[in-house]
């Protein structure tokens, strides 16, 4: 069928549109590419807009690799991950098996009970308080324990364990395995696809998250990277020009340093994600038509 | 016949019957329970128990009597709350940003959605969903951090202004600026991530209205706004009675990350002022009232839209 005139222009604005759209969303990230590598005193003395590195330089992240605070925030978000993750997978596939199994008497109450927790919640100062009386402050757990489980991924994982043929769960049980064992050996390795989405959506969220830990932790040397990056980009707090072992070496990359540990932090999650795409578009869609 | 059969031991021994229903349920089931037990002690204890945490707000909470020998104070909290100063200022604040960032943020993802799925070349199709994802998996706080930097006086955005004959200010700091930059980049951030359900939705249009529309002589544009449109409406109804049930939902983090002394009288809002009573100055009664009356008036607002959209158009979510 030939064009029209009209659907050609539309298009042509079409494509512009959406090229205006990957210029506006990569240039921010971009400009933080150039502004790790460019020199502190170019950075300091001609800001705004960058097309290109200005004096290339690595000092920076040599920098980043070397200041105390930076090195431990990135210990403690690897202590939280390696923590976190393996009890919300576990937590998430308890739930999801359960709200896909059949023939339980009391599913139906248990389920109510869970669910009723996606519309009401105490709010932000009772779960303070309660954390607090939990002895969840100050340490690692408090990062870890609470947010064990979403419900929403719970319902991901739910879907995901439905579509397993009930004659494979029976054939198990007929074998004499108890639902741990098949939950385990039979059901996570068929789910592979949506276990390694709801590794990303729980992963990503430790990684990024820095509430939790701005009202939970005190001790500097516990905080996760994030609050590390909050405490140079935002609070321009001088935690982190202090300390024997940085000082003057540290100021001299005061600006660019800000731009190379956004690099550090945010390059591995963006490395990641475009290889689960496949995975996460269908995740998104199952937890839109079930919520 | 077997069901003639049962029925009269069951009237006749409800209790036994209800007994050995329970046993065998139980042994049937046991390894199911045993799995579910540990989700529900969770919820127990980080749910449940804060929600009865949540009395406090009727009670002068003092952190040496604990939450049952504080006194009680009924209303007392509200009272003293809708005739704080800043209780206009806060319902106005939340409103404003709420109610810009559904105006403006909730049609974005809708239209690029459109948009793409009007795009033939599959490879660029891909190439710009993936890249319009990537704002979604980067953290607040370097968000926050490139906002700021950006909009200091020789920042990114500053360079633009004073490209086109503009005066150098720092953004960040005039309040007349704090929703734009707010509801900005908030749409930066979510386009491509909430247009994937859209996307989803439309593959499920029937590909015959197209081709009706085409012999009836429509443009692209034409089938674009009276074919896809229309079969996104449901979809696009349920999700906008989910916005407008959180629309006193504002998040707090980005506002905390952005929001300073100068621009709190446009930028406060309920979640940021109940964060900086509660925690900061540990004022947890009060605090836990306004937090309260938060989620009240939201489940106000969600059956409020649902009642409406079922009277207007038929579909709800409940």
């Amino acid at each position: 069928m030939k064009k029209s005139a009209g659907d050609r222009i539309f298009d042509i604005i079409n494509v512009l549109i959406m090229l205006c759209l990957v210029l506006i969303t990569l240039y921010p990230m971009y400009y933080v590419l150039c502004a790790s590598v460019s020199s502190n005193t170019y950075l300091v003395a001609h800001p705004g807009v960058l097309f290109w590195p200005h004096d290339f330089t690595l000092g920076a992240y040599k920098m980043t690799f070397q200041h105390p605070l930076i090195l431990s925030g990135y210990r403690n978000t690897l202590i939280i991950l390696a923590g976190s993750l393996p009890l919300n997978i576990v937590m998430t596939l308890f739930c999801g098996y359960f709200m896909a199994s059949k023939n339980v008497l009391f599913k139906k109450y248990i389920i109510f009970y869970l669910m009723l927790t996606m519309f009401f919640s105490g709010g932000l100062i009772p779960a303070y308080l309660n954390q607090r009386s939990l002895g969840l402050y100050n340490n690692l757990l408090a990062l870890i324990i609470p947010g064990a489980v979403s419900l929403y991924n719970a319902i991901i994982c739910r879907t995901a364990i439905s579509g397993i043929p009930d004659s494979l769960v029976e054939s198990a049980y007929i074998d004499g395995a108890n639902d741990m064992v098949i939950l385990f050996r039979i059901i996570a390795p068929l789910i592979m696809p949506t276990t390694a989405v709801l590794l990303l959506y729980y992963g990503v969220g430790h990684w990024n998250s820095w509430f939790s830990a701005s009202i939970y932790i005190e001790d500097n040397n516990l905080l996760p990277l994030q609050n590390i990056l909050r405490a140079l980009l935002i609070a321009n707090s001088d935690i982190l020009g202090g300390g024997e072992s940085v000082g003057d070496e540290y100021n001299s990359y005061a600006e660019t340093i800000k731009y190379a540990a956004i690099i550090v932090t945010t390059v591995p999650v963006l490395c990641i994600y475009p290889f689960l795409q496949k995975y996460f578009v269908k995740g998104v869609m199952i937890g839109a038509v079930k919520g | 016949m077997q069901i003639e059969h049962i029925k009269p031991a069951r009237s006749g021994k409800p209790a036994g019957h209800l007994r050995r229903t329970l046993v065998r349920d139980f042994k049937m089931n046991k390894w199911k329970y045993l799995i579910i037990l540990p989700v529900i002690v969770y919820f127990a204890i980080f749910a449940y128990k804060p929600m009865y945490g949540v009395i406090i707000a009727f009670k002068n909470y003092r952190p040496s009597l604990g939450i049952l020998d504080s006194p009680w104070v009924g209303l007392l909290q509200f009272k003293l709350f809708f005739r704080d100063i800043y209780f206009w200022r806060l319902l106005r604040n939340t409103f404003c940003i709420s109610g810009l960032s559904i105006l403006f943020g909730f049609p974005a993802p809708i239209i690029l959605a459109l948009l793409l799925n009007e795009i033939r070349c599959s490879w660029f199709k891909r190439t710009v969903q993936t890249i319009s994802y990537m704002p979604y998996f980067i953290s607040v706080v370097v968000i926050c951090g490139l906002i700021k930097a950006f909009c200091q006086t020789d920042g990114v955005f500053n360079d633009l202004i004073a490209f086109f004959g503009g005066e150098r200010t720092n953004l960040l700091a005039s309040k007349q600026n704090f929703y734009p930059i707010y509801v900005g980049s908030g749409i930066w951030q979510s386009i491509g991530w909430d247009s994937i359900i859209y996307l989803a939705a439309l593959s499920g249009i029937d590909q015959e209205q197209y081709e009706a529309a085409k012999i009836d002589g429509a443009s692209r544009f034409g089938q674009m706004v009276y074919v896809t449109l229309p079969g996104l409406l449901p979809t696009i109804t349920i999700l906008f009675i989910l916005r407008m049930g959180g629309i006193l939902n504002v998040g707090y983090e980005k506002i905390l990350l952005l929001y300073q002394p100068l621009t709190y009288e446009v930028a406060d809002v309920f979640s940021t002022y109940v964060y900086r009573k509660g925690i900061i100055e540990a004022n947890y009664s009060y605090s836990t009232a306004v937090g309260l009356f938060n989620s009240v008036v939201n489940i106000v607002f969600l059956l409020l839209t649902n009642g409406i959209s079922k009277k207007v158009n038929e579909t709800s979510l409940f």
